[in-house]
């Protein structure tokens, strides 16, 4: 059952078209990558879905709702939550208020800090840094809180931006770990990834995009064997 | 003994540039951008006491309250009206806006109260106080304005701190992207923002002309001005810096008029002001902008 469905998006930025009319779709439980080169378009179709750019052309649909005009902040209490490029913590504000800023939504006080213990045991750093400034974190720290931020709303559909961007391999490796750990306890992960590799080896299927459309997709594995994509995306 | 009294004085004038400055902090570190007619809004809020209480005859407090529900809700129609459909919009844009909301307010209370100086009756009606064995009187406007102040800084420190609308306020104020990413209404944040600016802005008004009681349509511009600059002063987004530089300009403004000029009083604030962001851009208690790792 498809959990997200996009038909025929297209969006601007001003004149200049970014996505030019792509349909794709994500299935419950699944792990869709989306890969392709800086300035493809990943970053917008990721903020089209949640609501911070405005689709032109086009549908999304959620769960079976059409959440193509729903504002942005409507669609964490469905159960979308969204990891930013570039992580996007709130600097001055603490590590622990970073995470309950990603309960704003939930109203459910115990599920609130069951979900925190749960969130600090996938990520123990985070704990022993709960009073720190957010802005005081390593980058790799800072993804770790990122993610643990989205996942204090309890999403069954969680969407990440370059989660491995700018990190050290060891952090690398931790991080896609760890996203495999999130899809297993039961969360959909759409990830967006210019470290194909890594992605091809997690997913279950992938798109590859290329500025505004999508010119491959399919199952992981046989994209990884691809000969356009391992000329592409897996030579060093 | 005079020094102290114009030393108090001076912190009773500086806790009400500090409550206005508030509004433009908070305002200018949530929603990025300058309210230039929040000054109107302390001649809003002057008026609606006015018109309650010596209009009227309600009683003071009764009059306040009018006036900060009046306030609230023109902070909130100008901020639907006149700023959001410009979010998004250059700065420059909504600075013109601004300026134009304040003439907007100025000239409708022309029209309403005429250009006439009135005579405000003071808020407050307690008795002056005696110190120091009769020698010295404060009067009692100087020390429920001092006391409001610290009131209210408690009060809003704890709100922001303590409560989910505080912090979305915080959050928006860093990055409204990723504020929207938590959930939260960035439009409802940033009303809110505005209808606590302009409760305060009422507030101010009521002290301000308890303090000085003539009261024109042109009241709240010069107060507005001076506030801006103590938010500039302290760091413009502080709430700390608010207060601090509310309370330097204040004390600064009574102590040069008492000792070197009441005509050069405005004068020697505006230098302090050049000189202090020569040294420091950012205000007293400004942050930098954050380095992104
Ligand atoms: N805010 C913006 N304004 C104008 N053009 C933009 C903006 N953001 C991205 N673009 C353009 O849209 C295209 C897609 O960008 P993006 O979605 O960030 O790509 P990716 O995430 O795949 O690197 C690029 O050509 C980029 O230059
Ligand atoms: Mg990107």
């Amino acid at each position: 059952m498809a959990i997200l469905e996009v038909h025929d998006l297209s969006v601007y930025y001003g004149v200049i078209q970014a996505i030019k009319g792509i349909s794709f779709e994500v299935n419950q439980g699944e792990i869709i990558a989306l890969i392709g080169a800086n300035g493809a378009g990943k970053t917008t179709i990721l903020q089209t879905i949640t609501g911070l750019i405005p689709a032109k052309g086009g549908k999304i649909f959620y769960e079976g709702t059409d959440i193509t005009r729903t504002p942005g902040h409507k669609l964490v209490s469905m159960g979308i939550a969204h990891v930013p490029e570039g992580r996007r913590v709130f600097a001055q504000l603490t590590v622990l208020q970073n995470l309950k800023l990603g309960a704003f939504t939930r109203k459910d006080k115990d599920g609130i800090e069951d979900t925190l213990k749960r969130v600090y045991a996938r990520f123990p750093r985070l704990k022993e840094r709960q009073n720190q400034v957010a802005g005081t974190l390593s980058g790799g720290e800072q993804q770790m809180l990122a993610m643990g931020r989205a996942l204090m709303s309890h999403p069954r559909l969680i969407v990440m931006d370059e989660p491995s961007m700018g990190l050290s391999p060891i952090y690398v490796n931790e991080i896609f770990d760890i996203i495999g750990k999130i899809n297993r306890d039961g969360t959909t992960v759409l990830l967006v990834e210019q470290n194909a590799k890594k992605a091809l080896a997690i997913a279950n299927r992938a798109y590859v995009l290329e500025t505004g459309k999508i010119v491959l997709s399919g199952d992981a594995k046989d994209l990884m064997n691809n000969d356009s994509v391992k000329k592409a995306y897996l030579s060093e | 003994m005079s020094f102290l009294t114009y030393l108090i004085n001076g912190i009773s004038l500086g806790s009400i540039y500090a409550i206005i400055a508030l509004g433009y902090t908070m305002v200018y570190g949530i929603a990025r951008m300058l309210n230039f007619a929040h000054g109107d809004i302390i001649m809003v809020g002057a008026f609606a006491v006015f018109t309650a209480v010596s209009t009227l005859g309600m009683p003071p407090f009764i009059g306040l309250i009018a006036a900060i529900a009046i306030c609230t809700a023109l902070g909130l129609t100008i901020e639907f009206v006149a700023y959001r459909p410009l979010r998004g919009a250059t700065s420059l844009a909504v600075l013109i806006t601004a300026i134009g909301v304040s003439y907007l307010l100025q000239n409708l209370a022309l029209l309403i109260f005429g250009s006439n100086t009135r005579q405000f009756t003071s808020i407050v009606t307690l008795p002056n106080l005696k110190l120091a064995g009769g020698k010295m009187t404060v009067s009692s406007v100087t020390i429920v304005t001092i006391v409001c102040c610290i009131v209210i800084m408690i009060a809003l420190t704890s709100f922001i701190n303590h409560t989910k609308t505080g912090q979305a306020m915080l959050a928006v104020s860093e990055d409204r992207g990723a504020a929207t990413l938590m959930g939260i209404n960035v439009n409802r944040t940033i009303a809110v923002t505005f209808a606590i600016g302009s409760a305060l802005a009422a507030v101010a008004g009521a002290l301000l002309c308890s303090m000085y009681p003539s009261l024109t349509p042109y009241t709240g511009s010069m107060p507005g001005i001076k506030a801006f600059t103590a938010a500039v002063f302290g760091g413009i987004g502080s709430i700390p810096g608010a207060l601090i530089g509310g309370l330097i300009l204040g004390v600064v403004e009574n102590l040069s008029k008492a000792y070197i000029s009441s005509q050069l009083s405005d004068a020697i604030v505006f230098s302090l002001l050049i000189i202090i962001l020569l040294v420091r851009p950012t205000g007293i208690l400004g942050k930098k902008i954050q380095e992104k790792v």
